[in-house]
């Protein structure tokens, strides 16, 4: 798949569409349907395209799993932080009336903030789970299962995936200290 | 009466989709299929009016979980195990079915006004959400601000169900944890 150029181009130019879509979602969502959950999953979508299409270790380079991690404890805080920072200023958890000089503008401000943290979390979730799963063969098959594969008995898998993840695992912990 | 017909025409696609994906052996049929399952569901939600759901279902169910369910697919055998028929788990399945087809008929009609999940919080969103949100959209006025701590605890469930994920596919330890991270968080705990 990594080869076609059909896909490769398409894929390409789809990428910024997809990811400008999701920005409209998440800061449009006052007005038109739409938020901070449904704007994480499309933004996601854009880089789990360019980790099928790029390849997995493209797709590593382009959103590393670090900066993932922080990107989903960075959206809870954001919004658990709104509702602290609306405790300080003398309202309720999360009443986002006391944020601004006019309760509306601190509506707004509240919302877009907490909409932003969702949006945040959710695409950084949804990223980190297809790369560990994606993480845990060597080759991802998506597109390709043709019939002699599917053919194969599930006892030959059964007893070569534990041998190739306990290795696996080996080697990483042997390669981690150097 | 159009919109009856076009409804009837989305049960029929549903229940015909669903009975394919029970009666398909190749997973990968599957999961396409559920896909499928989605987006018809999505379209349904979109003449229901739902259009943020309907929105959520083809976003969520249609494109990433099917992507998810893919990934999941390279680590598993391709084909379902041939199991036969058992009698009990099926009667009791036809049971529930026939029984929430009754408790259909018991429910009150589509968008009435006036039934009592209508009267009670409903109507002052509805109202007053312009003058107290100020947000065109309800149901984002309703999820974020009247319900903001639900959809706080929503968040926090998606925070700790990654996270078990990541600990069980990608088998870190307690070992590595303990080791390197230690000093950077409380230098991040005093940034916070």
């Amino acid at each position: 798949m990594q080869d076609d150029p059909v896909i490769r181009v398409v894929a390409k130019v789809l990428t910024p569409a997809i990811m400008l879509f999701a920005l409209y979602v998440q800061f449009h969502g006052d007005y038109g349907p739409g938020g901070g959950f449904q704007a994480g999953v499309i933004f996601a979508s854009a880089f789990i395209l360019n980790a099928i299409v790029f390849g997995m270790n493209r797709g590593r380079h382009v959103w590393p799993p670090k900066f993932n991690l922080q990107c989903i404890a960075l959206g809870v805080i954001l919004y658990g932080g709104t509702g602290v920072a609306s405790l300080f200023l003398g309202g309720n958890f999360l009443d986002y009336n006391v944020l601004s000089h006019d309760p509306i503008h601190g509506q707004h401000l509240g919302i877009l903030l907490i909409e932003f943290g969702v949006g945040l979390t959710v695409a950084s979730v949804m990223v980190g789970l297809f790369f560990a799963f994606a993480s845990r063969t060597q080759h991802l098959r998506l597109l390709d299962l043709s019939p002699s594969k599917a053919a194969t008995s599930s006892k030959v898998d059964a007893k070569t995936k534990p041998k190739t993840t306990k290795s696996a695992s080996k080697t990483k912990q042997a390669s981690n200290p150097k | 009466m159009i919109e009856f017909w076009i409804n009837a025409a989305i049960a029929i696609l549903l229940s015909a989709i669903g009975i394919m994906a029970v009666r398909q052996q190749r997973l990968f049929a599957v999961i396409i299929l559920s896909g499928a399952y989605s987006l018809v569901a999505a379209t349904w939600f979109v003449i229901l009016d739902a259009v943020d759901v309907a929105f959520t279902e083809a976003a969520v169910g249609a494109g990433v979980s099917t992507v998810l369910a893919l990934g999941t697919l390279s680590m598993v055998p391709a084909n379902e195990k041939q199991r036969p028929v058992e009698a009990l788990p099926l009667t009791l399945a036809i049971a529930t079915g026939l029984l929430l087809l009754l408790a259909v008929a018991d429910m009150p009609e589509f968008g009435s006004p006036d039934t009592p999940v209508q009267q009670h919080v409903g109507p002052h969103y509805i109202t007053q959400s312009e003058k107290e949100i100020g947000v065109p959209n309800i149901v984002t006025s309703v999820l974020s601000s009247y319900r903001g701590f639900d959809t706080f605890g929503e968040t926090a469930v998606i925070f700790t169900a990654a996270i078990a994920v990541f600990l069980i596919l990608t088998g870190w330890t307690r070992k590595k944890v303990a080791k390197k991270p230690k000093p950077k968080t409380s230098a991040s705990k005093s940034d916070v």
